[in-house]
């Protein structure tokens, strides 16, 4: 399949996991073989250098890629702050910005979101984004400097689908940078169907991680992904806007003057 | 504006005549909402909703486990001191109680946090009874000086402060506020609270406030389940919640739901609260504020508390002792109550992870 770029580097796979809410840290190394994932994301406020049984990146293997995220940032001054301490803990120079006041629904703040964007990306992180899907916030951050853009498809964790299918078309549309479709994909399909509308990628912690059987669900994500990716690659059929009625109020225009 | 306005409208508010009119159908109606509201969440606290718990917690797991997934969040209460110019009815620190009574030096702290840090916990709640003279702020900033070494997640359950002083003690390192109003009910409030400072009812009830406006990350509320009806006090808590959780939407906001313990000097008028009273406040809350963090305390037997780990627990205390130098000096001072649930941190873990559960120790830094 074609591969995706991000910040340089090349990746064969467009699923990426989060690992925030699996029953034990011991199955993530599995989930994490059964999907083939390559970049993995997780709270920087779980890591716990100190204890080995207790720290999560033991858990995960070296040749992933870590993708940090600010959980738990309520601005973009305390964002820029836990991005530089991932980097100073050793998680690489990949962060996922996520900046929420909102505690109900846990929606990004997006105007602080590219805030932290700028700063960061000026330090020499490759930045993603999470954010709410709006087309002059996601230009904004093109130009801070994002290495690609992370809409929701749903608020955090209500697996809903990609509810906001059309604003995130537009951005896929629009956005330069790949499109990685980020929260509420709640099944295989949905994530398909990201795939299908032409994201490069998709982000999966819910679904997975609650799953009774989160390897194998893992591994439903993955096949789901692929699938949705050579759809995308070959083209969907163009889609009739109409049902053809069975009896179409024109007819009569083909049938000449009476 | 201030809660109390909230909660001057449900004053006089006839909450028997209400539950006499929730119908079962009321019930599965509400369970099949994508939201509730303030009287649907009552209907679901009304004796009608306890023939509908197993319903209410399939809803509530579901619901935990999409916001909060499977992870239980650990911590451990460390006392401070057991001075205490209050008088409340049902608190073994009660001034008039004849207790051992003790307050750690820095030293001891230091000793303190090394014997809890070293179970792995890394998320300490400080407590203290109120006594200003004892335990003034500046102490506390010291100690808070001292645990930071040791903890990533620094809370306090203290006596009630100003705006300023919490900004002061945030500074210092404490990210979260538990503090409880014990009693939403005005009247009974004043008689539990016999003498000092304690007795301003509206100045405890705005405490949470006043930490949501300094910015404390999590504030955490509750009342003492038994000292008035409990459907009252947990429609009155699930409502406080709701309250600060729209005005503040940047703090996370946590409730725990205390029962009444033995302690010194007993307290006789408690009124009764089940395990099934526990079981349905829980279900409830998690159904009207699906984002709430849960706290379970070890006041809640073994037993229970493993059972009630799916049903919306977000967080929970272990390896506790609520005596003042408790995990390592010889020469404590009196605990606050006795708790039920007496396992050590390893001994909890394995019964979360045994739930299907994931054990986190470490859910925040100092950044
Ligand atoms: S509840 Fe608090 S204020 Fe009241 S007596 Fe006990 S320690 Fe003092």
């Amino acid at each position: 399949m074609d591969k995706l770029v991000i910040g340089g580097v090349e990746l064969k796979s467009r699923l990426l996991i989060g690992t925030g809410k699996f029953s034990s840290k011991k199955i993530i190394p599995d989930v994490i073989k059964s999907c083939e994932t390559q970049v993995v994301t997780m709270a920087l406020r779980r890591v716990d250098l100190k204890a080995k049984e207790e720290n999560l990146l033991e858990y995960i293997p070296k040749d992933i890629i870590l993708l940090p995220n600010t959980s738990g940032a309520r601005n973009a001054e305390e964002a820029v702050r836990i991005a530089r301490l991932a980097r100073a803990m050793g998680c690489g120079n990949w962060i996922k910005i996520e900046v929420i006041s909102d505690n109900k629904y846990l929606l990004p703040d997006n105007q602080e979101t590219i805030k932290a964007t700028e700063i960061l990306a000026k330090e020499g992180f490759v930045v993603l984004p999470y954010m709410s899907p709006d087309l002059m916030a996601a230009k904004r951050l093109v130009e801070a400097g994002a290495a690609a853009v992370m809409p929701l498809g749903a608020p955090i964790g209500t697996n809903r689908g990609i509810k906001t299918k059309e604003l995130v078309q537009i951005l896929i549309d629009e956005i330069d940078l790949p499109i990685i479709v980020d929260a509420g994909i709640g099944r295989p399909s949905e994530a398909a169907e990201a795939m299908e509308m032409g994201a490069e990628a998709v982000l999966v912690n819910t679904a997975i991680a609650t799953a009774n059987d989160p390897v194998n669900m893992a591994k439903a994500f993955s096949f789901a992904v692929k699938a949705g990716r050579i759809a995308y690659l070959s083209k969907l059929g163009p889609t009739k806007q109409y049902a053809q009625a069975s009896s179409p109020l024109t007819g009569f225009l083909n049938e000449g003057e009476l | 504006m201030s809660f109390y306005n909230c909660y001057e409208k449900f004053k006089n508010f006839d909450y028997d005549s209400f539950f006499e009119k929730v119908t079962e159908s009321d019930i599965l109606r509400i369970l099949n909402k994508n939201k509730i509201d303030q009287y649907e969440f009552l209907a679901l606290l009304s004796p009608v909703a306890e023939n509908f718990l197993e319903e209410m917690a399939q809803r509530a797991n579901i619901l935990s486990l999409q916001h909060f997934g499977k992870a239980i969040l650990l911590f451990t209460p460390m006392y401070l001191a057991n001075h205490c110019i209050n008088q409340c009815a049902y608190c073994g620190y009660n001034i008039n109680n004849n207790i051992k009574r003790k307050k750690l030096t820095l030293e001891e702290i230091e000793k303190e946090a090394i014997a809890i840090a070293s179970t792995g916990l890394r998320h300490i709640l400080i407590l203290t009874g109120e006594s200003p003279k004892d335990t003034p702020l500046s102490y506390i900033i010291e100690a808070v000086k001292i645990l930071k070494k040791y903890f990533d997640s620094i809370g306090i359950e203290l006596y009630p402060m100003t705006e300023d002083e919490y900004k002061k003690i945030i500074e210092a390192g404490v990210d979260s506020l538990t503090i409880y109003q014990e009693v939403y009910d005005e009247e009974i409030y004043d008689r539990v609270h016999i003498s000092g400072p304690k007795k301003d009812y509206h100045f405890r009830l705005d405490t949470p406030e006043r930490g949501c406006m300094a910015k404390m990350r999590n504030v955490n509320i509750g009342a003492l389940l038994g000292l008035n009806e409990w459907r009252r006090e947990a429609f009155l808590t699930g409502l406080h919640a709701d309250y600060l959780q729209n005005k503040y939407p940047d703090v996370a906001i946590s409730i725990s739901p205390p029962r009444i313990r033995p302690h010194a000097g007993c307290f006789e008028d408690v009124y009764p609260v089940t395990d099934k009273n526990l079981v349905q406040y829980m279900l409830a809350l998690r159904i009207f504020l699906p984002y709430l963090g849960i706290t379970i305390s070890t006041r809640e037997s073994a037993g229970l508390r493993d059972n009630l780990i799916p049903l919306g627990v977000t967080k929970m205390s272990a390896g506790v002792s609520t005596e003042v130098g408790g995990h390592s000096t010889d020469d404590k001072g009196e605990g606050q109550f006795e708790i039920s649930d007496i396992r050590s941190v390893e001994e909890v873990k394995e019964a979360i992870l045994s739930k299907g559960y994931q054990p986190i120790f470490k859910d925040w830094m100092h950044i």
